[in-house]
């Protein structure tokens, strides 16, 4: 019966083509609008570090007062000052400071012109923390941290552009006419959105090229790439006048394994939040946080506007769509009620009725879903109109969107069909048999 | 015209009644929203930048060690000048539609108390003024003597040049010139206003205070360099960019040129607005789509309706009823189900205008675009009916008496 059902609604395509047309249209429209615009939000909303989402944490200290602070927020990053007390008090099982840093490389040696790169200035724990993954060689211990030394970890796109690839550990490399040793050089790693990164950063720039030990930058007073956010007096002349100010560019971040120790470390942030108040630096009570991955992506609005707002139009464009399939449906279905009153005549069940229309909505949904497929391969390679290179290149045509597109696609139109189906159903044998 | 048949009659269809209906509510939010989303836009897209954009390009280096941006200075400088077709070169921290570097908060008195806003500092070497093409509309521009040498991030005091669009938020209705404000214990006093000067980053910013900036007058030096602003004739300035560019390899090959940041005016208000302009176009794209689906199930369902009442029809015509009559009874059957649908359309507007503004700052829907949207959708819901009721009243009394 299924495949005589399914035989007899793709022969009722072909009966009222131009009804056909509308819904198969109708569908494939809004299907593909609402799958382009939801490849884009699944690439920029996801979890860049599923399994450990809920271990890392960000803590931050209000260090403006409600004055000046972010309509009550805290700002989105430490002060020198606040980081390295953070730091020294170690109470988290793994933590790291980082900073965007930018330095000019030859990369063809002597005599070629110099060329800028981006990378970051961590502590040792950054790499065990975020899960990098290590090509060759590893990252530093705690004690190059407090040694201070001139090490580095280059990414594997970076080793490649000025290493060809071989295995570099223990060789030198020039950044701002300083010289580094080579300790290790990562597999590609590049978590989209970089979460741990986002202050002066939209999450979607390209990969780092390396990283090199927090305390050796600032020893070589290099500057941050990133933002440098400051409030009240900005009278900070030389570096170290710039250490103690209330500027903020340092991020921080924790691993807490479980809640008694995010309990804990809360406490300790709120504590230490107090004895900055008792000892006069701060005017004001407490006002601390402290964030996981997925609540700090949320909080810095990494998802673009553009993706909401675009998925939020297509949707809506989609419910009228289907609305617009129920009442075409409609039309369709009752058209043949002297059709389904001699098949009702003949013996067939209300059930039977019920059963063929919807597999005729079926054959509308497949129709629809391979034509928004089509529109959806199209939707995709235009996204790199409406969000940057860096977004669009995130959206692609996998199999799970292909999958979901059709299933959509499919079970949205047998959804609309649902009620065209039991009106058709419900038409009485005698009233269609009693004329003609 | 009668309404209350109609009504009747609607009643006995109240499903595809409350289809049309719900379609033309769902419309009518998405259209009054994407209608105000696309002004919004559009307007951004012309905001006046207050600077003679042909005429201009930048030239931005980074990567240098701050001992050396002194003599950088003089290298870049004297270098590009004698590019031909060169105009002029000069420094500009900021770059309109380019690089943000004196985005600050300013207060109105000394002691820190009275808030003035987050503005743009441009701060801007000897000629720089005159190369952005700013108009000084009334007080003075910049004095040979009003340049001078600074250290940290900008001047610690000096006169400077205000837009008009920031005098009239900081001192609405009075003579701005002569007027202090601070940043911090840094004093400035405003000498000029300067009609337009728009801020490197004018999307991130709403209504006037996308033009919040501030002129100051500065010497070169190891806290004013790497960034270059370059004027030549409009028909020169793509060729004069990239002579710089293999000048700068030549006299300053310490220096990293920044590809990105280097570019035409004109080629950085495009690149600025791009994602805006896409966003235009998508949302044009979705409202012509969404009106043609929605005009087509129309159609599609006032088919089905006509088919339906042939013999009705038939009937109304056999005992006196004109054409004109069934073609009315059509049109205000369409007029009926779609003022349902703006009433309901109207709150769904604003429900929706209401979810854009949690996530996205969105000013509040203006009232204005209810009726806009109502009356494009009543034209449209007009305009689709028209055909199935044409048909309807094509058809002829003699079907009443055929057999029933």
């Amino acid at each position: 019966m299924f495949v005589y059902y399914l035989t007899l609604g793709l022969r009722s395509l072909r009966r009222n083509p131009a009804l056909t047309v509308l819904m198969v249209m109708s569908i494939g429209l809004g299907v593909a609008a609402s799958m382009t615009t939801w490849s884009v939000f699944r690439a920029v909303s996801g979890n860049p570090i599923p399994d450990k989402a809920a271990q890392l944490y960000t803590p931050q200290i209000d260090n403006w007062g409600p004055q000046q602070n972010e309509k009550g927020e805290p700002p989105s990053a430490l002060s020198y000052t606040d980081a390295i007390a953070l730091m020294h008090a170690h109470q988290a099982m793994q933590q790291t400071l980082l900073y965007p840093v930018q330095l000019s490389v030859l990369p063809g040696g002597s005599r070629s012109l110099p060329i800028a790169v981006n990378g970051y200035a961590v502590s040792g724990d950054f790499f065990p923390m975020f899960e990098v993954p290590f090509q060759y060689g590893s990252g530093w211990s705690t004690a190059d941290d407090e040694g201070r030394t001139a090490i580095a970890v280059l990414s594997e796109e970076f080793n490649q552009k000025l290493f060809g690839g071989a295995n570099s550990v223990g060789r030198e490399i020039t950044l701002d006419g300083h010289d580094y040793r080579i300790v290790g050089v990562t597999r590609h790693w590049d978590p989209k959105p970089r979460f741990f990164a986002l202050f002066g950063s939209s999450g979607f720039e390209d990969p780092a090229d390396f990283y090199v030990p927090f305390t050796r930058a600032l020893d070589l007073q290099i500057d941050t790439a990133g933002n440098n956010s400051c409030r009240g007096k900005l009278t900070a002349t030389g570096w170290d006048d710039w250490l103690r100010s209330n500027c903020v560019w340092v991020t921080p971040w924790v691993e807490l394994d479980s809640a008694s120790e995010v309990a804990r470390y809360r406490q300790f942030l709120e504590g230490y939040a107090a004895d900055q108040q008792r000892a006069g630096r701060f005017a004001w009570p407490p006002n601390v946080r402290l964030r996981n991955v997925m609540q700090w992506l949320d909080f810095q609005h990494v998802v673009p506007s553009e993706s909401r707002i675009s998925l939020l139009v297509s949707l809506g464009f989609f419910a009228i769509c289907l609305i617009n399939t129920i009442g075409l449906l409609l039309a369709k279905f009752m058209r043949r009620a002297a059709e389904i009153g001699v098949r009702r005549a003949l013996g067939a069940s209300r059930r039977e009725i019920y059963k063929q229309y919807l597999m005729e909505a079926a054959t509308v949904g497949v129709a629809g879903g391979v034509l928004g497929l089509l529109l959806t391969a199209v939707g995709i390679s235009g996204t790199g109109l409406l969000f940057t290179p860096e977004i669009a290149r995130l959206a692609h045509l996998d199999l799970s969107l292909v999958g979901l597109t059709l299933v959509v696609a499919i079970l949205a139109t047998v959804a609309a069909a649902f009620y065209p189906a039991w009106r058709a159903a419900q038409v009485q044998p005698a009233w269609q048999l009693k004329s003609n | 015209m009668q309404i209350q048949p109609i009504l009747a009659a609607l009643r006995r269809h109240r499903l595809a009644t409350m289809l049309i209906a719900l379609e033309i509510a769902l419309a009518c939010a998405v259209l009054c929203n994407a209608c105000f989303l696309i002004a919004n836009r559009v307007a951004l897209l012309h905001v006046v930048s207050g600077v003679d954009e042909s005429a201009l390009a930048t030239v931005q280096l980074t990567g240098y060690e701050d001992s050396h941006a002194v003599d950088l200075n003089a290298r870049v400088l004297t270098g590009l000048r004698s590019i031909p077709g060169m105009q002029s070169v000069s420094v500009l921290n900021s770059i309109p539609f380019g690089a943000r570097r004196g985005t600050a908060g300013i207060t109105l008195d000394m002691a820190g108390q009275h808030f003035g806003g987050v503005v743009e500092f441009y701060v801007g070497g000897p000629g720089s003024m005159q190369a952005l093409g700013l108009h000084v509309t009334s007080g003075r521009g910049p004095q040979p003597d009003d340049f001078r040498t600074f250290e940290g991030l900008m001047p610690t005091d000096a006169s400077v040049q205000i837009t008009r669009s920031l005098a009239e938020h900081l001192w609405a209705g009075t003579d701005p010139l002569g007027k202090d404000f601070w940043l911090d214990k840094w004093h400035y006093r405003v000498v000029g206003v300067i009609d337009h000067l728009v801020r490197p980053d004018p999307s991130n910013w709403q209504g006037d205070s996308k033009d919040w900036s501030i002129f100051v007058p500065a010497l070169p030096g190891k806290f004013l360099a790497g960034s270059y602003l370059l004027r030549a004739d409009p028909q020169d300035i793509s060729r004069v960019l990239r002579d710089a560019r293999a000048t700068i390899a030549k006299i300053a090959p310490d220096a990293v040129f920044d590809e990105e940041g280097s570019k035409t005016f004109g080629d950085l208000r495009t690149d600025s607005f791009r994602q805006d302009r896409a966003m235009v176009g998508m949302l044009v794209g979705v409202i012509i789509a969404l009106l043609l689906v929605t005009a087509l199930g129309i159609v599609g369902l006032v088919s089905f309706w006509v088919a339906q009442r042939r013999k009705q029809i038939g009937i109304r015509r056999a005992i006196g009823a004109t054409r004109g009559d069934i073609l009315h009874y059509f049109q205000t059957e369409n007029f009926l189900i779609v003022t349902f649908g703006i009433v309901l359309g109207m709150v769904l507007a604003f429900v929706l205008n209401m979810v854009l503004m949690k996530f996205y700052e969105l000013p509040r829907l203006p009232l204005v675009y209810l009726p806009i949207g109502s009356v494009v959708l009543w034209g449209l819901g007009q305009l689709a009916v028209l055909g199935p009721a044409l048909r309807a009243a094509a058809v002829s009394p003699v079907v009443a008496t055929r057999s029933v």
